[in-house]
């Protein structure tokens, strides 16, 4: 190994290091597991919002592709393995998998569409993706139900013994359990020289080509991970309820995830995490209300967030954790 | 046949006006903005205001809309819009969604969340033969107005002392600034007679697109696919992409179940941005 190559092993290592407050994160996130049941309903929810905030995550804060139709790889996830639990076995990770192929696969035949043109044209295609695969849903009524929603969906135990509950413990468990490895697998895959190309490419993608990093084919390749990534969080969502509407589609999902993601600030995995976090608290608390006043205040702090600058929000997050973490 | 021609002509110069202020600032100034549908949203219900309280009629009602959309979007673009110009267009994203769920919110709380609807006067109403085509006299009446408006407004970006400044400060604002132009009152009013159309637009298509307050969001997809597809060559791009999208969408519900013709305008869109990326009638750059 050349002395260049070794010093930029170590700092490949450095970055990939363990922090002490990440620990605590995931031990809180387990621990909580073991809270009297009643709140595990909404953390499964936050657990699939976090994990479908770390995929756009992937893309936007990563390689800088910006999205207005992420939905559509949760509702290829979601549909695809209500449908396989339907039709072929109630377990729920063959339907896991499942989500996650039919996620990638679409990933992977639309990212050829957000290579070319400017930010408003990706806006637009990833947004047109959503609207088209919306419309093919409510088309086919015999398949997905339509307006109803598929119904009828029994999804069989975890690994042959952990029946879902009302009380959403099992359901919890899984989703977090999902979350964790998938997580793991971002944070090996970001801190890999991969995830530094995406960076490099988001930063300045002809300097990056001019540099030897292979632009299309890596965009090409992040795209489809994140979308297999939103296919399993749809995967959960239509197992963990057993049921899938048109919802999982819609703009609003869309949007929805874009501001979780910037709520926890885009380009650090732990961003999607603690967005998703924050957001249902909020929603579940304002909501309960009234939803137009949710919607108002959501816009309102869009809004403001813009003005003031989205760099400070999450930048006093980031330099908040460092300061814990030099203690 | 020669029918649902001359309804998708009429949606489209429809959706021409309502989204040709975007087509300005979005195709023109670069500003993303998906808050365009909200100020034709205002227009659409000044008109249902004035004519179901105020007992206003039909037509006076049209400039009243006007006046309102383009006193929003003035007052908007002064206090917040022009802190977002050169902002990234995610900064831009957000801060337009979220005027967009604003608008939503307040209306559904201050007017109610139901569909509006109005009584247009009797002598635009019904059906009549002309050549042999059964054509409805408000769609006529739409297609002769938004034609005048396109035409007027194609000559007024082209020939006038304004729309020359106007095409300056776009190209490059600074320069324009030191030639003397005074680029923030140029965008200032072009961003309100943008928004001006829009709510004209909107007061307009209460009739054939409904108005209720999810309505910036329902029709949000239509005005940027008009720009995106149109280009940013000017309004005669985004003119034709417009007649191009109501004669497919019509049709596309017309000859296809109305399920499925849903998305052939979004197919259209998506073929068309694959294909070129800058839309149908790029700018040479």
């Amino acid at each position: 190994m050349t002395r260049g190559q070794t010093i930029a092993a170590q700092g490949l290592a450095r970055r990939a290091r363990w922090r002490a407050p990440e620990i605590v994160f995931w031990v809180l996130a387990f621990a909580a597991l073991l809270l009297p049941p009643g709140k595990h309903l909404l953390l499964n929810e936050v657990a699939i919002l976090a994990l479908f905030a770390l995929s756009l995550d992937l893309i936007l804060g990563y390689a800088g592709i910006i999205s207005l139709g992420h939905a559509a790889f949760f509702g290829a996830g979601a549909y695809a393995a209500g449908l396989f639990c339907k039709l072929v076995t109630p377990d729920p990770l063959a339907g896991l998998v499942v989500g996650i192929a039919a996620g990638a696969l679409l990933g992977l035949l639309t990212s050829f569409l957000v290579l070319r043109g400017s930010d408003l044209t990706r806006l637009m295609v990833t947004l047109g993706v959503a609207l088209v695969l919306h419309e093919v849903a409510n088309a086919l009524p015999q398949w997905t139900g339509g307006a109803d929603g598929l119904q009828g969906m029994v999804v069989g135990p975890l690994l042959g013994r952990f029946d879902f509950d009302l009380y959403g413990r099992t359901a919890y468990a899984y989703s977090l359990a999902t979350l964790f490895v998938l997580f793991l697998l971002a944070r090996c895959i970001v801190n890999s020289p991969f995830g530094l190309s995406l960076m490099a490419i988001r930063r300045n993608s002809l300097r990056a080509s001019a540099l030897g990093v292979p632009v299309n084919r890596r965009l090409v390749a992040v795209y489809t991970l994140a979308a297999a990534y939103a296919g399993a969080a749809g995967a959960l969502l239509a197992q963990t309820t057993a049921y899938v509407s048109l919802e999982v589609l819609e703009f609003q999902r869309s949007a929805d995830v874009l501001l979780a993601l910037i709520i926890g600030g885009a380009g650090w995995l732990y961003g999607g995490l603690a967005g998703a976090i924050v957001f249902k608290i909020l929603q579940d608390t304002l909501a309960s209300n009234a939803p137009q006043f949710w919607m108002f205040w959501m816009g309102l702090f869009l809004v403001v967030l813009a003005l003031v600058g989205r760099e400070r929000l999450s930048g006093g997050m980031r330099g908040l954790l460092a300061r814990v973490a030099r203690r | 046949m020669a029918t649902i021609l001359f309804d998708g002509v009429a949606y489209g110069m429809l959706l021409f006006v309502l989204a040709c202020g975007l087509a300005v600032t979005l195709g023109l100034m670069n500003f993303v903005n998906l808050a365009h549908g909200a100020f034709a949203m205002a227009g659409g219900y000044a008109t249902v205001l004035l004519m179901d309280r105020a007992g206003w009629p039909f037509l006076a009602c049209l400039p009243a809309a006007f006046i309102v959309a383009a006193a929003i979007g003035l007052v908007l673009e002064r206090t917040l819009y022009r802190h977002m110009y050169g902002r990234s267009p995610l900064d831009q994203v957000l801060f337009s969604i979220g005027l967009v769920f604003m608008a939503v919110a307040l209306t559904d709380y201050l007017l109610g969340s139901s569909q509006r609807n109005i009584m247009l006067p009797d002598w635009l109403q019904g059906r009549r033969e002309i050549l042999g085509v059964n054509v409805g006299i408000y769609r006529s009446f739409l297609i002769v107005l938004c034609g005048a408006l396109a035409i007027g407004l194609q000559a007024g970006l082209m020939r006038t002392r304004f729309g020359s400044r106007l095409r300056a400060a776009v190209d490059d604002a600074r320069v324009a600034r030191g030639l003397g132009i005074p680029v923030a009152t140029v965008f200032a009013a072009t961003f309100a007679v943008g928004s001006g159309l829009a709510g004209l637009g909107g007061a307009l298509g209460v009739e054939l697109l409904g108005l209720d307050p999810y309505f910036p969001l329902k029709f949000m997809i239509y005005f940027l696919i008009v720009v995106t597809v149109g280009g940013t060559s000017g309004v005669m791009g985004p003119f034709v992409a417009s007649l191009l999208l109501g004669i497919a969408d019509v049709a596309g519900k017309y000859y296809l179940s109305s399920a499925l013709g849903g998305f052939v305008i979004y197919v259209v869109l998506i073929v068309v941005l694959a294909l070129r990326p800058n839309g149908l009638f790029a700018r040479a750059r």
